[in-house]
């Protein structure tokens, strides 16, 4: 047994954790994948408050937030490889120009 | 038992999550996060959730992250390079993510009694209710989201398309 | 839990996992002697009578190898890949029915657990065995090993769509992801002689399923990764010794794996013809369980030893041309017919 409240404050660390690796991180692809990591620690959010409020509507949303993230990731992914293509790089600091 | 068990998947959750802002290679990061990602669904299989764990790991851990790391492998990343861009997220960066934490951690228990439990069995997982729900109720999301990963196929090939 | 009930657990992994590998090693004797036949030659024939003894002799030569790391590899996940592999492609056993139930010391005997999701496990188990394969040829550092991988990746993704909408036609049959009720919905007959496997009503769903899983195993016609006239040895080209030996046993449980799979869905699993004394009618499921996944190994090898290997553009394209629709068309026809059946029935008395 354990307090529904730990599985949130460990949805809260993880969220945490990711809008670090947004902010840190300087590679476009990691910046990516922290985004990745706050919508999961959302996801356990929905699904530990699924459980305490015994329905089912929560994993409905998570299940969405899921098929969501994978149109984001394919679109992403695929504006980073057009990216990479004109600049050569994936560090942020040097795709901030607006032109070439 | 049940406590053992969460605080190892939630202890390695964190474990893999650091790693993933430590590591300085994107697809030891990318691993990372498979880690992360294998965690939760093991502790959403401990919520009951035995749909959506199977799902995290076929749809997060086995398509979007090997997306992730073919992209990685495609354009031969190499380690990232440390910049001192900003100096605001230098030295501030951390003390506000400490203080971001602090404040979701209290209105949690604000809003959370302690005695709120949660106890493996309670809420077993109902796949064929998921499916009831997903196609009754939920029916225009479903068919609006599939609409929306048929223009994410179509917007993926045309940005990666190569001029002619 | 009572400590009885997790001792024969941890027994009946282990057992199963020495049957398991056991198989996995004759099935790589199986293979060189049948191609052999097939190409008119004798095959291992020196070490022990008819060759039997080859496997043993095998892993003996492979466990005193050199084992080999280059020295410009990826040392940690270059030493976790065939790890990797090796247990995804294991993982997946634990959930296959290989007979019956029967209850011996609390714990049912031929089946490791039983959850509701289990097909779905299965495809979980799958798509992280891709893994294995792609870091791999990333962390070898070496060109072929790296196009191998690409090249075993995209396949495996794309290839795993038409797999997973093949299946769903039997979903839709049996209303159930648990593979022991799916194989419970297999047994009796349709009109007294056909066999109630779902085979025969999910003709081109099973066709589409098996060409899906062969292109999933790396196997001819569809062993792009490997191609060793192309790409040396693909992604396990600069693997030597045990991590080699790794690679070469996931592969081969993959393909005992596949056909599991294909008996318990389409195949009526344990289910045939049961006579004699009752202790005979416990062993003749497992007994007709075991040659319904022989019959799908033999085709395995059949196939090498037939067909030669698909281009790569021709390999995709047939993936998401040719194959993708037609499991899609499959589910649309079967989710018709049973939403139509009732009337159908009606009209036809």
């Amino acid at each position: 047994m354990v307090p529904l409240s730990y599985y949130l404050i460990l949805a809260a660390i993880l969220f945490v954790i990711g809008v670090a690796g947004f902010l840190f991180k300087r590679n476009i692809v990691t910046i990516f994948m922290s985004v990745e990591l706050m919508l999961n620690a959302v996801n356990l959010t929905f699904v530990s408050l699924s459980y305490s409020l015994r329905q089912l509507d929560g994993q409905i949303f998570v299940f969405f937030v899921m098929v969501v993230a994978a149109a984001e990731a394919t679109i992403g992914l695929a504006i980073i490889i057009t990216v990479f293509r004109n600049r050569e790089s994936l560090n942020v600091d040097r795709i901030d120009l607006m032109k070439l | 038992m049940y406590q053992a068990l969460f605080f190892l998947f939630a202890a390695s959750a964190v474990g893999f999550a650091i790693n993933l802002l430590i590591q300085r290679h994107p697809i030891h990061s990318a691993l990372s996060l498979i880690g992360v990602m294998g965690s939760l669904a093991s502790l959403y299989l401990m919520l009951g959730a035995e749909f959506l764990a199977v799902v995290q790991v076929i749809v997060y851990a086995g398509a979007v992250m090997v997306l992730f790391v073919f992209v990685i492998m495609l354009l031969n990343a190499d380690k990232e390079e440390p910049s001192d861009r900003s100096k605001m997220a230098k030295y501030l960066g951390l003390p506000l993510l400490f203080l971001l934490l602090a404040m979701i951690t209290v209105v949690i228990y604000r809003q959370f009694p302690e005695d709120a439990m949660v106890q493996f069995g309670d809420f077993p997982g109902q796949t064929a209710a998921i499916g009831r729900l997903l196609f009754r109720d939920f029916l225009l999301p479903f068919e609006v989201i599939s609409i929306l990963i048929l223009i994410a196929i179509i917007g993926a090939i045309v940005l990666a398309k190569k001029e002619p | 839990m009572p400590p009885a009930v997790i001792l024969f657990t941890l027994v009946k992994i282990l057992l199963l996992l020495v049957v398991l590998l056991t198989a996995v090693a004759y099935a790589v004797l199986f293979e060189r002697k049948v191609v052999a036949r097939m190409q008119s030659r004798w095959g291992p024939t020196r070490v022990g009578p008819h060759g039997l003894l080859q496997p043993l002799a095998d892993a003996v030569k492979l466990l005193t190898k050199e084992d080999i790391t280059p020295s410009s590899a990826f040392r940690f996940i270059y030493t976790m890949a065939p790890l990797l592999s090796l247990v995804f492609a294991l993982l997946a056993f634990a959930v296959i029915p290989f007979g019956p139930p029967l209850t011996l010391g609390g714990v049912d005997a031929f089946q490791v657990a039983d959850p509701d999701i289990g097909l779905l496990f299965l495809f979980a188990v799958s798509s992280m065995g891709v893994y294995g394969i792609t870091l791999a040829g990333w962390s070898s550092n070496s060109k072929y090993s790296l196009l191998g991988s690409l090249r075993s990746t995209a396949q495996m993704i794309s290839y795993e769509l038409a797999v997973g909408l093949s299946v769903i036609g039997v979903l839709l049959m049996t209303g159930s992801l648990s593979l022991r009720t799916i194989v419970d919905a297999q047994a009796g007959t349709y009109w007294g002689f056909l066999p109630r496997w779902h085979v025969f009503p999910q003709i081109v769903g099973f066709f589409c399923f098996y060409v899906g899983a062969i292109a999933e195993t790396n196997r001819l016609p569809f062993d792009m990764p490997e191609a060793e006239t192309e790409l040396v040895a693909g992604y396990h080209t600069e693997y030597s010794s045990m991590k080699f030996a790794m690679f070469f046993m996931a592969e081969y449980a993959n393909m005992v794996a596949v056909s599991c799979v294909a008996t318990v869905l389409f195949f009526g699993g344990w289910h045939g013809p049961l006579f004699g004394p009752p202790s005979l009618q416990v062993v003749l499921p497992l007994f007709w369980f075991a040659l319904k996944v022989f019959c799908f190994l033999f085709v395995y090898v059949w196939l090498r030893g037939t067909l030669p290997r698909f281009r790569y553009d021709q390999l995709m394209a047939f993936g998401w041309k040719f194959l993708m629709p037609v499991a899609l068309g499959n589910v649309i026809l079967t989710s018709f017919v049973i939403v139509a059946w009732p009337a159908l029935s009606r009209f036809w008395s």
